[in-house]
């Protein structure tokens, strides 16, 4: 496996999705190769930073008129 | 934040009309919702009317929730439904049946391999750089990793953008990212791919041309 044929398939990989055969040659390369290996580490850290994007706020007044709708719909199905 | 209460709590409170359930998933979600709305929509006050027509739905519908999905899945799944006839109503349709010439090719600038009559076809160049990393003395670093990453982002294509939210930023599964969109296994995951190295390709860009400025002790870079 080349460099630029691992590159291709770090998604796959992260997935487990890759057939045996080719998970093996992945990390094989990847064991013998610093410069994938920190192409791995460097994918897996944008990965990481996604997750850890601050959320977004609310437009105002939105979540008070999320609040009114599930009032009105509590009040007119009663309980 | 604190974990949410399972599943079957949360839709047996909902029934029962217990509206701290409601909050608490308005307050979970609603900013993924939101976030995932503005790929299908063109203004963010339509995305605000997604999130309103997606909790409506929610409400509406949680009498015949089956539980075949996660709660989860199931509200993005309307979400993403409700985002797209909004869409449709502005004009704008996302193919998303099969993939485009666009979705296909290298991820990677092939000119950073050794090429096919180099003794080391296909091996890089040189090796992709080290990136600074943050360190608790350094908090501004992932202020501007977290700056640069949402910048990437934002210029992805519509169907890359929501995958990759859908999966990293919201954390859904790839079976479950699939049951939203309804695409393949195959399709999600090129897609999730391109975007990925899309933005790697672009923080490196970053750090490559901010490296000059950059002087010494600026932050711990890994040998």
């Amino acid at each position: 496996m080349t460099c630029q044929e691992l590159v291709e398939l770090v998604t796959a990989h992260l997935d487990g999705t890759l057939d045996a055969d080719t998970e093996d040659r992945f990390a094989e390369h990847l064991r013998m190769c610093k410069g994938c290996e920190r192409y791995l580490d460097q994918f897996k850290q944008v990965i990481r930073t996604c997750g850890e994007l601050p959320p977004e706020s609310l437009p105002g007044g939105l979540r008070d008129s999320l609040l009114d709708a599930f009032r009105d719909w509590s009040e007119e199905s009663g309980v | 934040m604190q974990p949410l209460p399972s599943d079957e709590e949360l839709v047996a409170r909902l029934r029962d009309r217990d509206e701290s359930a409601f909050v608490l998933l308005v307050d979970a979600w609603s900013a993924g919702i939101l976030r995932l709305a503005r790929s299908f929509v063109s203004t963010n006050e339509s995305a605000a009317e997604v999130v309103q027509d997606t909790w409506l739905a929610v409400i509406q519908g949680i009498g015949a929730f089956e539980g075949r999905s996660s709660l989860k899945t199931w509200i993005y799944r309307i979400g993403v439904n409700a985002a797209k006839r909004r869409g449709v109503r502005e004009g704008r349709t996302i193919p998303w049946s099969s993939l485009m010439p666009a979705d296909g090719g290298a991820t990677v600038d092939p000119s950073r391999f050794r090429g096919p009559k180099d003794p080391y076809p296909g091996d890089w160049w040189e090796y992709p750089a080290p990136w600074p990393q943050p360190s608790p003395e350094q908090q501004a670093l992932a202020g501007e990793i977290n700056a640069e990453v949402a910048a990437a982002m934002a210029e992805l294509p519509d169907r890359q953008r929501i995958v990759i939210t859908l999966r990293d930023l919201e954390g859904h599964s790839s079976e479950e990212v699939c049951a939203i969109l309804e695409i393949s296994a195959a399709n999600q995951r090129v897609l999730l791919h391109r975007a990925r190295a899309f933005v790697r390709g672009r923080l490196d860009e970053y750090f490559a041309s901010a490296g000059d400025s950059r002087g010494a002790g600026s932050g711990t870079v890994p040998q």
